[in-house]
């Protein structure tokens, strides 16, 4: 069946958090309405990407991409843009205020994107089986049932030398070789969906957007190292994504692609959901199993590794989202296509969720070996409202700042890790000139601190400590011996600690002391703040020669601190100013100044 | 649906590809245009948009895409389509109906020769060998 036009709604939790499901339900009314309801094809789809300019509807085949549509747009796109031919321009996306932008290869944010794992989503209807085999889906388990050998999967992952994407970079095939060769009563596959850093949401969005991808790439690492059982830990306030996966499993099982005798084939295999809390130390392997099992999150001593003593002490394969959703594709497609992309050090591609002070908030997904410039400023737009770049956090909490200077690093594992910082699950967080480099150190060292399991003492009372001396430096009571104190803590964490939160926690801290050390002083030393966040260390004032007396400051003060006559200066009592810098922004006339 | 053995996998993924193939818009190099502003319409456009889907779908050609555009400026002679493929120049017919988008098809898109008879405006008539009409 042949449809005039397809009309592709974006699914994603962002989109449909403003609404984008009403889109997808008035679509199918007006479709119906005026009389072309048979004529379209109406799919929610996963996340496009894009974000910033959401809810977002496609419409091909002349691959229209409609940005911020309102339920109340569906009637004139099915009346302009389907029964008419005529694009509904108003919607269209634009750069720069001409909405010229009409096709999706012309818009920036996509041109140095390559999608492998990210390839269905906004594409199919994730909760439609037959889309997803219609797309290849599950051709890889059918060459692994029928075809190839254990070893010969083993090899074709050696070959691509696919790294896992959940931080580490761990070589995947080497994981799943210790579990097969392993010998045990009982194996097991465990995909770790705990996705916490702050602004991170890859794996939400690969899960939303294509979930057969992971259920299929689990069920071939079951029959490779020999598991029947699977688990998907996943976040509980994830759910639209557990919606997605259960519906997929339902289908998996009629289609007898999961369960007993998978395709005939004499393998069983299926997969249960495990729901997190939300702890952020669960996202650690160790303490992932650990909170399967039923006990408390908390990581454990590694050597033995999970691929030799897991999931209830038995041989467990466990691997991020993303690095699951590589799987199928690289058995379909071989692992020296695979091993094409990317660069020496790291193969393939890194999905990111581009967040902070960016133009064009998002999820990317580009190969390894593409300079952090590119994703800031081609992909990403530049910095939002014309404000200077200052640096970006990659890894999240566990990772560090990286500096305009060292922009140009095409981005691998390796290269991440020279500058101080991580690859880490994909989370990049943009600063700009307004974002104080300590503030938000502090910001991250608080995060690990609050979800620190309190197990080992390096990170229980080093983290404690180290949030202590940041609320020092940050209330302006600073000293510059608090500086060395807090890299002597921060080493000592990384040596002592038990799991990866506790070792990298001190990162934000030590990296950012390295590349922004000038506004550490500033603070410790001459007791301000530079970039005028830290509320202790700045004070509010009115120039007198540029203040024309409008009144507007001290009508909008909350605390009626800012006195003065019609066309007067005015003052600001320092005593009953809250400095919340609305004064600042409300002044036409630049006459507040942060001192 | 029953469990599947890998035949019916098989036959069920070849199935649904030739729908899923027509959604996607890549490794499509020819192109379809109708005309359907609101004296296309009157014309019969939709009737000719539906013969080209369901001509092309009949022929399984999938690297064929059909859009619609608004008003080509030819209102005398609608409905109107343009064709954009490999080898040949961009062309634009006019007095379009059923029979004519199935000889389109036939011999346009298939065949790499133009329909004379109904080429207007594009290319120039005087390249057209019984001068167009």
């Amino acid at each position: 069946m042949a449809f005039r036009n397809y009309i592709l709604v974006c699914g994603g939790t962002a989109c449909e958090s403003t609404k984008a499901n009403d889109i997808f339900e008035a679509l199918i009314a007006e479709s119906k309405a005026q009389g072309v309801g048979d004529e379209v094809q109406i799919v929610k789809t996963g996340c496009f990407g894009f974000c910033e300019q959401g809810p977002i509807v496609k419409i091909l085949p002349e691959d229209s991409f409609y940005v911020q549509v309102t339920p109340a747009d569906a009637q004139e796109l099915i009346a302009e843009h389907v029964i008419k031919g005529r694009e509904v321009k108003r919607l269209l996306y634009n750069k720069e205020g001409s909405r010229k932008h009409a096709k999706v290869e012309d818009i920036e944010f996509y041109q140095k994107q390559f999608r492998i794992v990210l390839r269905n989503c906004g594409f199919i209807d994730p909760e439609n089986i037959d889309e997803y085999i219609a797309r290849d889906g599950y051709g890889a388990l059918e060459k692994v049932l029928f075809e190839m050998s254990d070893e010969d999967v083993i090899n074709e992952l050696k070959v691509s030398n696919l790294r896992g994407r959940g931080g580490a970079g761990f070589p995947t095939w080497m994981k799943w070789n210790f579990t097969r060769n392993a010998v045990a009563d009982q194996k097991y596959i465990v995909v770790n969906a705990d996705e916490g850093d702050p602004g991170a949401y890859m794996d939400r969005s690969t899960l939303e957007g294509d979930p057969h991808s992971v259920l299929e790439a689990m069920t071939i690492a079951g029959k490779t190292v020999g598991a029947d059982q699977g688990y998907i830990y996943i976040r509980a306030e994830y759910p639209l994504a557990i919606h997605r996966l259960e519906v997929a499993m339902k289908q998996a099982r009629e289609y007898g692609l999961l369960g007993k005798n998978i395709l005939d084939s004499g393998f069983d295999f299926d997969i249960e959901i495990r729901l997190g809390a939300g702890a952020f130390v669960c996202g650690e392997e160790t303490a992932l199993l650990e909170s399967i099992a039923g006990h408390r999150g908390m990581p454990i001593p590694r050597p033995p590794f999970p691929a030799v003593k897991g999931l209830w002490g038995k041989p467990t394969v466990i691997n991020n989202v993303e690095t699951w959703a590589n799987i199928p594709v690289i058995l379909l497609k071989g692992g020296a296509w695979f091993d094409q992309i990317g660069t020496a050090d790291s193969r393939g591609t890194k999905v990111f969720a581009l967040t902070g002070k960016i133009r064009n908030s998002g999820l990317v997904e580009v190969p390894m070996g593409t300079t952090l410039r590119e994703i800031i400023y081609d992909i990403g737009g530049g910095i939002a409202n014309g404000k200077k770049f200052k640096a970006v956090q990659t890894g999240g909490p566990s990772g560090g700042v990286i500096t305009e200077e060292h922009l140009d690093t095409p981005i691998d594992f390796g290269s991440l890790t020279k500058l101080g910082s991580m690859m880490g699950s994909g989370g990049m967080i943009v600063m700009d000139e307004d974002d104080c480099i300590v503030d938000v150190a502090k910001f991250y060292l608080n995060f690990t601190v609050d979800e620190s399991c309190g197990k080992c003492a390096p990170c229980r009372i080093g983290g404690r400590s180290l949030a202590n001396l940041l609320e020092k430096i940050t209330s302006g009571k600073g000293e510059l011996a608090d500086l060395d104190q807090m890299v002597e803590i921060g080493e000592a964490m990384k040596k002592a600690s038990l799991c990866a939160l506790g070792q990298t926690a001190p990162n934000p801290i030590l990296s950012s002391l390295h590349f922004f050390r000038d506004e550490y002083l500033a603070h410790v030393v001459d007791h301000t703040c530079p970039a005028g966040s830290c509320k202790n260390l700045i004070s509010y004032f009115i120039i007198p020669d540029k203040c024309i007396g409008c009144t507007a400051c001290a009508r909008k003060c909350p605390t009626s601190a800012i006195s003065g006559e019609r066309r007067e200066v005015h003052l600001i009592d320092q005593e009953a100013c809250i400095k919340c810098g609305i004064c600042y922004e409300t002044c036409k006339f630049g006459a507040i100044e942060i001192r | 649906m029953a469990k599947m053995t890998l035949e019916e996998l098989r036959k069920l993924r070849d199935q649904k590809k030739s729908d899923i193939q027509k959604r996607d818009i890549e490794g499509k190099d020819t192109q379809i245009i109708i005309g359907m502003g609101t004296c296309g319409i009157a014309a019969g456009a939709k009737g000719v948009l539906d013969t080209f889907l369901s001509e092309l779908d009949a022929r399984q050609l999938a690297n064929v895409s059909v859009t619609q555009t608004g008003c080509m400026g030819l209102c005398y002679v609608e409905p109107t389509v343009e064709v954009i493929s490999p080898n040949m120049p961009p062309v634009i017919y006019g007095k379009v109906d059923a029979a004519v988008a199935k000889k389109i098809v036939d011999e346009h898109v298939i065949g790499n020769k133009m329909v004379s008879d109904h080429v207007f405006d594009r290319p120039s008539a005087d390249i057209i060998q019984d001068g167009g009409k």
